[in-house]
């Protein structure tokens, strides 16, 4: 199974990861202070800023774009609920 | 009529071409069910009008609709209403939005970016065809005689909020900022009875979680010419406007400066023992956080305190651990009682963790830690469970809790590199 390394550079922790899995599933579980709300790609809670490898998340959908642009967030910015790893990433909490 | 209730149906002119055409709810007990409210509320609407149109500001709860919209009609046609600015979507402020739009069909609708789904949501299919502007601060609407200006000012108190500005006579539409729950048919600040109590209640449980975006609405309020707040909610404040975003920024500053160096990190851990190996517990983890630089830690024993000052304490506070014994299962109830009552202030980025000593089962920590995470704390060094009596190796791990947590809030934790399957 291929891995990617993401790296929550606000608790300065990386893990490694099988390709396809969302942020959701790991930030929470290390503690990072990524936060969620609906969890389900509608509030806007979980933007957060991709430091590194934006090419290396999964492409967002019409509706995660939407979101991001309902509350003004720049290129640098995904929802945890939603981005798929697929390369090395490092992410944090906005 | 000045110093009068407002008992008819007319609008109030509240300056030059502005009027109040909201509803009074004097008998209403409870606010969104964590609200009291002595003196009922109101439900503040306003009207602009400029040479090219009418603007309307925020509509009222559903129910008072009736009287909305017979002050809107003792001063304007609904032909006449060219747009509908929405400061705030909780339905108080657009009950009678639907309505309205059905009477002013080619109104536009002007609100936040962050607005726009929530638009959505209270009219499902009725908002496919609306004509709808997403705006922030700089933006305007122009009325020909006078702009009606934005000012982005989100979390005050939802995502969506946003003070509406016209500069040409100084007044400031500010939504619920400002606000407070106090119903008086005299309407104005000059005029009402003794609301201070209400404006500060309000604050209290409103916008204190939002401190942060306060300040940042202050920076952008405070050098404006304020002459007048006409907020969504409770008295006009014509009388010495200013001294209330004074009063909103004090108190949204700490009132006692803390001691120490600015840059240091405060930690604050909060145990209750029953036996004294919880508070055994504490005592060493406090010693772990002590080996590291740069933080300063406090020791509470959670029996000896009311909870109110402890929240202050931790609104201020960088990271906090809670120890608690598991007794039956469970956390005992002081620490619910104080995780409980965090809701009303910002705890979002705060760092968190747990500790306890238990007899069989010693569910406490992972309790604990479930809470601290709905309240969007990171928790990112697992907790320390004992059975029963700490031995001098149990203590020796608590002192490294402490340490690795003291670490972890002034950034010289070491990089660590794990694997996802550690995590299942």
């Amino acid at each position: 199974m291929a891995k990617a390394t993401v790296k929550f550079s606000d608790i300065d922790l990386s893990v490694v990861v099988p390709v396809g899995t969302r942020i959701i599933e790991v930030s929470e579980k290390v503690g990072s202070g990524i936060v969620y709300g609906c969890r389900e790609c509608d509030c806007g809670t979980c933007i957060m800023m991709v430091e590194e490898g934006m090419e290396n998340l999964s492409t967002p959908s019409m509706l995660e774009d939407q979101v991001l642009r309902d509350n003004m967030a720049g290129k640098e910015f995904r929802l945890a609920c939603q981005a798929q790893v697929l390369g090395d990433v490092t992410i944090s909490p906005v | 009529m000045d110093g009068m209730p407002i008992t008819g149906t007319q609008a109030v002119a509240i300056g030059s071409d502005v009027y109040w055409i909201g509803a009074f709810d004097p008998s209403l007990r409870s606010f969104d069910l964590i609200l009291k409210t002595a003196n009922g509320t109101s439900y503040n609407s306003y009207l602009v009008r400029g040479a090219d149109g009418v603007c309307i500001v925020d509509t009222v709860k559903k129910e008072f609709q009736d009287i909305f919209f017979k002050r809107l009609e003792s001063i304007c046609a609904y032909d006449e209403i060219k747009y509908i600015v929405l400061n705030h979507m909780e339905p108080d402020h657009t009950g009678a939005l639907p309505e309205l739009l059905k009477r002013a069909p080619n109104a536009k609708v002007y609100l936040s970016f962050q607005a726009q789904g929530m638009l959505k949501g209270l009219l499902k299919e009725g908002a496919e065809n609306l004509d709808v502007t997403a705006v922030t601060t700089g933006d305007s609407i122009d009325l020909g005689n006078r702009k009606v200006s934005f000012i982005n000012t989100p979390f005050l108190h939802w995502p969506d909020t946003q003070c509406t500005w016209l500069e040409d006579c100084g007044m400031l539409l500010s939504g619920d900022l400002f606000g407070c729950h106090f119903c008086d048919e005299r309407l104005f600040n000059d005029l009402v009875g003794d609301f201070r109590f209400s404006f500060e209640y309000y604050y209290a449980h409103i916008m204190r979680p939002f401190k942060h975006h306060v300040l940042q609405a202050l920076d952008l309020i405070e050098p404006l010419d304020i002459k007048l707040i006409a907020p969504a909610h409770g008295p006009i404040l014509r009388e010495h406007p200013r001294e209330y975003v004074r009063h909103y920024h004090s108190m949204s500053v700490p009132h006692l400066r803390r001691e120490g160096e600015i840059t240091e990190k405060t930690l604050l851990i909060f145990y209750m023992s029953a036996y004294g190996s919880t508070g055994d517990m504490a005592k060493e983890v406090l010693k772990g956080a002590e080996q590291v630089s740069g933080v300063r830690i406090s020791l509470y024993d959670l029996e000896g305190g009311e909870m109110p000052p402890f929240v202050d304490l931790i609104e201020e506070a960088d990271g906090l651990v809670f120890g608690s014994p598991t007794i039956n299962g469970d956390a005992v109830k002081p620490v619910w009682d104080l995780l409980s009552s965090l809701c009303s202030i910002h705890t979002q980025g705060k760092l968190g963790a747990a500790f306890g000593s238990y007899g069989w089962t010693g569910e406490a920590v992972a309790m604990i830690e479930d809470r601290l995470r709905g309240l969007k704390f990171k928790v990112p060094v697992p907790g320390v469970k004992v059975k029963l009596i700490p031995t001098n190796e149990e203590l020796e791990e608590c002192r490294a809790f402490g340490r690795l947590i003291a670490e972890n809030l002034t950034g010289t934790n070491a990089p660590r590199v794990i694997d996802f399957s550690d995590l299942l």
